[in-house]
């Protein structure tokens, strides 16, 4: 089988943009992504894309052109942008086409996600009774967390300073001003030990990734970023996932833990050889338990780390370079396919002021989300 | 109190809501993994599940305050909101459980700490009053 190669991304600034819908978003990145790559559309032998809540992805034909190719819609929650990477490597990868697509992109309403308790296979008492939040799910796991692994509530609040600094530097974030420790621990509690500037936002932006076979990849003669890997798993026995009216006494693993496992066997690395990461960080606890989740230290190192400041950008291993989610926002459909984006950016030198030093040459992505999916992707070049 | 609806017909063991030992959570257990899940799924000879009733006691797992209104829909409490407590609590050897908190000084709530099932009056947006389940601090602990 051939190996993947990344050979072009785009971006369309995430944010708010009120003058384009999420579909042009979608197309701009697309665009973005042709020219990065050197190629046309009709160059495009298939695509992969899904927005969660901004229309059908395969409606872009109608902007990028008629050219008959296989559009595959991809509605998978949370790990949309990461499905339709999976099924643009595996079609690449079987050797039936030599040249595609992945495409995410998302247009959400302001504030928190507003959802139906039937369309989750739940009881109406569940919403009507206000136990219905994910922000709930996210502030019970890391409290756990934190009284279990010695995880301060500073440790939180320098996560987020670190996503506004980062994002800060970064082109296509959205929060783009640093915020500090304190003014973050200060800030409005939402749901205890979480607190505004803790979460992130539901987003707007897209993204857009051009994928080709080894052959293909060398003759158009570019950057050559190999997709080790791609793995997307959903919840295993025993995981605690949003919107849970009850949970297993025997606890079990994770969707990101058995993902990030099946990832670095399929890359053939360790978690040790990443030189640059980009971890679901819906909330800050989410970075800090998802460090340990992914295998990159154990449970209550964070602490150290961070304080060390291991995760910064100049640090031994730096978190989320473009500030995250926590800066960037979460438009679903493109949230996944913005780290994998970010890490194409480090990887290949191309990151301006946000650029970790050290030549690095392997980049770790991993997207989360409800109701318990994970897709992970590593990158080397 | 008990001519009032509950939130759901099947959340309380039957007859709970009277007895003098405090109200039960009805859960369901698989006939043949064991396993327990809640709320209870449909039960009857022909099911998968058949009902269990939960313990009335457990501890603390995890909690959080909720600190602004959710919105409606799905919620469907007062326009006037006070900020609740919710957590997860830990029935031993049966299952772990999602529930307001109630009755416990948000400064006082600890992982850990002994809890007991209780009745919660809710208050509807439309006006109406619907009871509810929580969990409070155990006596034996306060």
């Amino acid at each position: 089988m051939t190996k993947v190669f990344i050979i072009g991304a785009g971006i369309h600034p995430f944010g708010r943009t009120p003058e384009r819908s999420g579909l042009q978003q979608g197309v701009y990145a697309a665009r973005q992504a042709l020219a990065d790559a050197g190629v046309r559309w009709r160059d495009v032998q298939f695509a992969y894309g899904g927005s969660d809540s901004a229309g059908n992805a395969d409606t872009m034909v109608n902007e990028l052109g008629l050219t008959g190719l296989p559009f595959i819609n991809v509605s998978n929650g949370c790990a949309t942008g990461g499905s339709a990477l999976f099924g643009a490597y595996n079609a690449i990868k079987s050797g039936q086409f030599d040249l595609g697509m992945a495409v995410g992109f998302d247009k959400h309403p302001r504030g928190a996600f507003d959802p139906k308790p039937a369309d989750w296979g739940l009881p109406d008492w569940y919403g009507e009774t206000g136990l219905m939040l994910t922000t709930q799910f996210f502030a019970m796991k890391i409290q756990r967390y934190m009284a279990q692994y010695g995880i301060s509530r500073m440790s939180l609040a320098r996560v987020a300073e670190k996503a506004f600094n980062n994002g800060a530097l970064t082109p296509h974030a959205w929060r783009r001003s640093p915020v500090d420790a304190q003014s973050i621990l200060d800030a409005q509690m939402v749901s205890d030990p979480l607190t505004k500037f803790m979460f992130c936002s539901p987003a707007e932006g897209g993204v857009s990734l051009i994928l080709a076979s080894e052959k293909r990849a060398r003759e158009l003669g570019g950057a050559m970023i190999e997709l080790k890997a791609v793995a997307v798993r959903s919840r295993p026995p025993g995981s605690f996932e949003v919107f849970s009216p009850a949970l297993d006494i025997e606890r079990g693993g994770s969707p990101t833990s058995i993902a990030s496992r099946a990832a670095f066997e399929m890359a053939g690395i360790g978690p040790e050889e990443v030189h640059v990461a980009q971890l679901q960080d819906t909330e800050s606890g989410a970075e800090i338990m998802h460090l340990a989740e992914n295998g990159f230290c154990a449970d209550g190192d964070q602490e150290r780390w961070i304080a060390d400041g291991r995760t910064q950008l100049t640090g031994a291993l730096p978190v989320n370079t473009d500030g995250g989610c926590l800066a960037c926002g979460e438009p679903i459909g493109a949230s996944g396919l913005r780290q994998v984006y970010e890490n194409v950016m480090q990887l290949g030198g191309r990151a301006g002021d946000r650029q970790v030093s050290g030549d690095p040459q392997v980049g770790y992505s991993h997207v989360y989300g409800a109701p318990g999916v994970s897709g992970v992707a590593i990158l080397a070049r | 109190m008990t001519s009032l609806i509950p939130i759901a017909p099947d959340i309380f063991v039957e007859g709970s809501l009277s007895d003098p030992a405090g109200p039960q959570l009805l859960a369901g257990r698989h006939r043949e993994s064991g396993r327990l899940v809640f709320p209870c799924p449909a039960t009857g000879a022909e099911a998968a599940y058949e009902p269990y009733a939960l313990a009335r006691r457990g501890t603390l797992w995890s909690f959080t305050i909720q600190r602004f209104r959710p919105k409606s829909p799905p919620y469907a409490g007062p326009e006037a909101f006070e900020p609740y407590a919710v957590g997860y609590v830990e029935l031993p050897g049966e299952i772990i459980v999602e529930s307001r908190l109630t009755g416990i000084p948000f400064d006082r709530l600890r992982i850990g700490m002994p809890v007991r099932l209780t009745a919660q009056l809710l208050d509807f947006a439309s006006g109406e009053q619907r009871i509810g389940f929580a969990f409070t601090a155990d006596g034996n602990e306060q």
